[in-house]
């Protein structure tokens, strides 16, 4: 079942045309890695998908047409976004953090920490105290305090030591295993997506130029859309 | 270094500790200068949860004030007159009980704080801070010109109003009375703080744009913590009217405005004693500056100036060592 389906987006920044055709879809309980270049729209197309951004096309999640919807609406309605570059509330703790997007789920505070350890440690800390590794585990915490129905990681583990990236990337395949959820994932680490991703879909100066799966994404596509 | 869980406590204590000691030693001005302290408190508590958890630097709230004011006022003038107020089709008589006039004082602040709100919350920054004067100098220019309940002359009220079970016109009974609601006024704000839409507020506060994705709106959770906050200053106006038996429109004044301000500014910004802390020192320096000199604001004026330079989290921030409640 099509969880998240776009369909012919599109999207401007002033008289720059961001977005020219983004066709997408998330099934439920499917991970999907959104891959291309820097600056061929992948956080544009997130930003579209969370309404922070006008767009025009097609637009909905599990049937339901999103362009109407302001952007809180449409995190109610199960879309949580990790943004890039974390920011967390940085004035407020980590419990603080995770009560402040608390809403009813499976998700609570006690299953957040189990996925993260080391928030369970760092409870009563300032998040603008918090190591990069440790803000972006808060910031995953706290999409999933939303209990979302879709989880959006962008570029979740840039800038990261491998030791914390490696955490990331264990989180994320649990949230795959256990959890269940569905995930669009954005990141340039072709060798990690490819072991949590069921498919890929490949951006290339705002178009969709590749969709398949995983499996079938050969180096020399690789090398011809993501240059690595 | 105070822990700021002392401060919670002993704050509210010393200022219930000072009109005890007055009544003990038969001072009942002493008890009125802790009662308007009080009540400067109870405004400026109601101030701080838009300024200290919300970032809504308001320069109206004199509004709220002056409302809840002119609320007591009305019904008592006209209790006091025998006649009624006509609102069109309905007639309402005047009260002299506290309760009736506190809820309409309430009722009417929060009515005002949500027009006020959804109309200014739409903008940020200095332009939040100009709506929001501009609020505060339209209805003072309307009580000035509102000759039936005194224009600039105001209105005075012979008797202060009564609460069931006690006399109002001992001056500590009715310290207890708006210390009672001080102290509630505190808990309410202790609780909003720690509560979800305390802390998603002051997530607003921080990055509005990040709390739309966890689903939230920016402008709901401003919107009703200005509501609370406008009630609880329409409050203390209320008592503050009953305490001097006298409304005016300086109640709207922004010179009001500015003072909550730097009310809360002085005890620490988001703080929960700041605001008693700054009241109590206000009150202190008009009392005893203002019988040296009538220009006793320049100390306020170097004080404020010292704290804001020297103390980013006031008062509170010094006496913990703090600059703020999690720093």
């Amino acid at each position: 079942m099509t969880l998240l389906k776009l369909e012919g987006l599109t999207a401007r920044y002033g008289a720059s045309q961001a977005l020219i055709g983004v066709d997408l879809e998330v099934g439920a309980g499917e991970v999907v890695a959104l891959m291309g270049r820097n600056g061929m729209g992948k956080t544009t197309t997130v930003k579209a998908i969370c309404r922070m951004i006008p767009s025009e096309g097609r637009l909905s999640l599990d049937g339901q047409d999103l362009h109407p919807l302001p952007s809180h609406r449409v995190a109610r309605l199960g879309i949580g976004l990790v943004p890039e570059g974390r920011r967390c509330f940085a004035d407020l703790t980590v419990r603080e953090n995770l009560i402040a997007a608390a809403r009813p789920g499976d998700w609570t505070q006690a299953r957040v920490t189990a996925l993260f350890p080391r928030l369970g440690e760092r409870l009563t800390q300032r998040a603008a105290s918090l190591s990069g590794g440790e803000q972006q585990m808060l910031a995953i915490g706290r999409a999933l305090m939303t209990n979302p129905r879709l989880l959006i990681l962008d570029e979740a583990t840039e800038g990261l030591a491998p030791i914390v990236r490696q955490e990331i990337w264990a989180a994320i395949a649990a949230l795959k295993r256990e959890a269940g959820l569905s995930i669009l994932l954005i990141d340039k680490s072709l060798r990690e997506l490819a072991g949590v991703s069921d498919r890929a879909v490949i951006l290339e100066r705002g178009r969709t130029v590749w969709t398949g799966a995983m499996a079938d994404l050969t180096p020399e596509l690789g090398e011809r859309y993501v240059g690595v | 270094m105070i822990p700021e869980r002392l401060l919670t406590f002993a704050v509210p204590a010393a200022l219930l500790a000072v009109a005890l000691w007055a009544l003990a030693v038969e001072e009942p001005f002493t008890i009125t200068l802790a009662t308007r302290a009080a009540i400067l408190a109870l405004a400026a508590v109601g101030l701080n949860i838009a300024l200290g958890i919300g970032g809504l630097v308001s320069l109206g709230h004199a509004v709220f004030f002056g409302l809840g004011g002119y609320a007591m006022g009305i019904l008592a003038h006209h209790a006091q007159t025998y006649t009624t107020l006509d609102l069109g089709p309905l007639s309402i008589s005047g009260s002299k009980s506290m309760p009736l006039i506190w809820l309409v004082a309430v009722a009417v602040s929060a009515l005002a704080a949500l027009l006020i709100g959804l109309l200014s919350l739409r903008t940020s920054g200095v332009y939040f801070i100009m709506i929001t004067l501009a609020f505060g100098q339209m209805f003072y220019y309307f009580a000035i010109s509102w000759s039936s309940y005194g224009g600039e002359d105001g209105l005075s009220i012979y008797v202060r109003n009564g609460f069931p079970g006690l006399n109002t016109l001992d001056p500590i009974q009715f310290f207890g009375l708006c210390f009672a609601l001080l102290c509630l006024a505190l808990l309410l704000y202790a609780r909003l703080r720690a509560a979800p839409f305390g802390l998603a507020l002051n997530a607003a506060r921080q990055v509005p744009a990040r709390v739309e994705t966890v689903g939230l709106s920016p402008l709901r959770l401003k919107l009703l913590a200005f509501v609370i906050s406008g009630a609880i200053t329409g409050l203390a106006g209320a008592l503050f009217a009953d305490l001097n038996r006298f409304v005016s429109p300086t109640m709207f004044s922004w010179q009001l405005s500015g003072e909550l301000i730097v009310l809360i500014v002085i005890g620490g910004v988001g703080r929960l004693t700041g605001p008693v802390i700054g009241a109590c020192l206000f009150v202190l320096l008009e009392h005893w500056l203002g019988a040296l000199t009538e220009f006793w604001h320049i100390w306020l004026g170097v004080i404020l100036l010292g704290i804001v330079l020297f103390a980013r989290g006031g008062i509170v921030g010094l006496l913990t060592g703090k600059a703020g409640p999690h720093v």
